[in-house]
């Protein structure tokens, strides 16, 4: 079970996540504390790390669209945050693949703050309103990068696999 | 089998006769480009080398291109720092596409790479930086990547699990109004098909409008694919390629092109009439909230600012002098212009539109991403309203989430500039 502690709406754009402002802080031990630095409120009890692990941040379609900086995506792997919603826009997905942030695609979520969500890899289930929605998978491709660990891993074993052909 | 352009290329880069939608590829890259985000870039680089007992040397320093644009000159200490030790790594590593803060040859990353020569038909490009997709205006396949997908790119000269994305194909017939511009163009196109409409896909632009337009309009079509949620824009090349390629980059000798089969597949067509398009506005906060400019004709600005990676370019700067020339900018009006890069910089010098420009009123910056994404000079108060020629109009994108950034054409925006409210080319301004 995990909870709901952020709704947000369509096109949530990276300057929204992570402002433009704060991209001269890089490293991804270090961008939590700009993460939506916009919202004082909700930033606030990020960098007071009110929230347990694996708090759910839902938002509606086109969320991490705009710029690619993966700053947007660190912040909120960081506080080990799961984001669903009904879609994302495609850099925000790869960045959030590649460096092991969780998100469920869920074409039709409905939730509230404070719901309770079960997160199967079929279906979200909202315990709060009895309502279940069906997950779209990720595509084969992006979900080995996510078995792998992230691509620095995933890179890392191809890069062997490259030696031992040279060697071979 | 038939392809379209971005197929064909990925066939190319992957020694492959054909390719279609959905196959997942490892294309080999021919121009790996990063900005001052190449920090994050090396962190993430040394972290995939960590503890593997191998030499950490990028697979091939000739193809990697490193442009200071964001916060250039250094904002603060801690970019000062990340420009530093970018610098000390494009040392070791031998790599020469390297554009420092300079007043000859320094810019933006999407005028340096096509004025450099750098980008090729056919060639697969890839950026960290969204608007990557700029450079589809010369026929290759350009995309934006984070910047862990950067670093893997730097250790294998391969990007790994690309899946051939869809193409829509936009044909663009007539001949644009005066006054109205390929900016209209794209904008009208990403107010029809939403800010997620082309996620995941590829638009590919045909049509009379565009075997006319410059590769300057191009890559303005192109730059703001993105918008829409497209991987890439791109123009299949020809004769303006060509010559763009030969006049104004310096490439010498021959240059392969490739073109999209007759019979190649699309996922949805659209066509749209040049000769009909009037002046479009983006309105506060999303790209797509595209309306005609008699919807918000009469809106009070605040600031005005041409520049960008959109609209920076000398055909931009030339417009605006053009009408800005012996007029003011209204008093209460702010008007900021950045140039895309030195070289246009120097142009605009000589053919005095920095003169023309600066007698009206505007303040000329240095070249460089300036306050487009709000970290470098020209932030808004709250409740200002800026009118832009840049790309994005988020909340908080120039650096207050209480103020409103509408978009636009150069046209528009100095039109605009003398007024002081949002007002048509068109009507001479009024």
């Amino acid at each position: 079970m995990a909870k709901v502690v952020f709704k947000l709406g369509d096109d949530i754009s990276t300057d929204i996540i992570y402002p433009g402002r704060f991209m001269a802080t890089v490293l991804p031990s270090e961008t939590p504390q700009y993460a939506f630095a916009d919202n004082a409120d909700f930033n606030a009890k990020v960098r007071k790390k009110e929230f347990a692990p694996g708090s759910v941040i839902v938002a509606g379609k086109n969320f991490g669209c705009g710029s690619s900086r993966e700053q947007a995506a660190s912040c909120l792997k960081g506080p080990d945050f799961v984001v669903v919603a009904r879609n994302f826009a495609r850099i925000f997905l790869q960045n959030s693949i590649n460096l092991g942030l969780k998100m469920v695609i869920c074409p039709d979520i409905e939730a509230n703050e404070a719901d309770e969500l079960e997160i199967g890899a079929e279906r979200v289930v909202n315990k709060s309103s009895g309502k279940s929605f069906a997950v779209t998978p990720l595509p084969k491709a992006r979900q080995a990068i996510i078995d792998a660990g992230g691509l620095i891993p995933f890179t890392r074993k191809r890069m062997e696999e490259g030696k031992k052909n040279q060697l071979g | 089998m038939a392809m379209t352009m971005v197929e064909k290329i990925l066939a190319k880069a992957c020694d492959q006769k054909s390719v279609k939608v959905g196959d997942v590829l490892e294309p080999r890259v021919d121009l790996a480009m990063s900005h001052e985000n190449g920090a994050l870039v090396i962190n993430q680089f040394q972290e995939i080398y960590k503890d593997t007992g191998l030499d950490a040397r990028v697979w091939d320093p000739k193809k990697i291109a490193i442009i200071f644009d964001h916060r250039v000159p250094a904002e603060s200490s801690k970019t000062a720092g990340n420009q530093k030790k970018i610098r000390d790594f494009v040392r070791r590593q031998g790599i020469s596409r390297f554009h420092d803060i300079r007043g000859d040859e320094g810019g933006i990353c999407h005028q340096i790479l096509p004025e450099s020569g750098y980008v090729l038909p056919g060639q697969v490009v890839v950026g960290t930086d969204s608007h990557t997709t700029s450079h589809g205006a010369l026929g290759a396949f350009a995309f934006g990547i984070g910047a862990t997908e950067m670093a893997s790119v730097w250790a294998l000269g391969q990007i790994l699990n690309v899946e051939v994305p869809a193409t829509i194909k936009v044909s663009v017939s007539g001949t644009f109004p005066k006054f109205v511009l390929p900016k209209d163009l794209i904008l009208f196109l990403i107010g029809q098909l939403s800010a997620e409409g082309a996620n995941f896909k590829v638009i590919e632009f045909h049509g009379p409008a565009i075997k006319k337009m410059s590769t300057s309009g191009r890559l303005v079509i192109c730059n703001m694919t993105v918008e829409a949620g497209a991987t890439s824009g791109i123009v299949p090349p020809d004769e303006e390629t060509l010559r763009y390629l030969k006049e104004e980059a310096g490439v010498k000798g021959k240059v392969e092109t490739m073109a999209p089969d007759a019979d190649a597949v699309y996922d949805r067509e659209i066509t749209i009439d040049a000769g009909a398009l009037v002046p479009q506005i983006a309105c506060p906060h999303t790209v797509d909230n595209v309306k005609p400019i008699n919807q918000v004709a009469g809106k009070k600005i605040d600031q005005i600012v041409i520049g960008s990676c959109t609209n920076g370019r000398l055909d931009d700067l030339a417009v605006a002098a053009k009408i800005l020339k012996g007029k003011k900018v209204a008093a209460g009006t702010r008007m900021l212009v950045f140039p895309a890069s030195a070289r246009i910089f120097l142009q605009a010098l000589k053919a005095g539109y920095i003169a023309d420009l600066m007698e009206a009123g505007a303040v000329v910056m240095n070249t460089g991403c300036g306050p487009c994404l709000g970290v470098h000079q020209g932030a808004l108060a709250d409740g200002d309203v800026a009118l832009a020629t840049t790309n994005r109009n988020f909340k908080g994108r120039m650096g207050n989430p209480n103020a409103e950034v509408y978009l636009c054409s150069p046209a528009v925006a100095a039109f605009s500039a003398i007024s002081g409210v949002i007002s048509d080319p068109r009507q001479g301004g009024k």
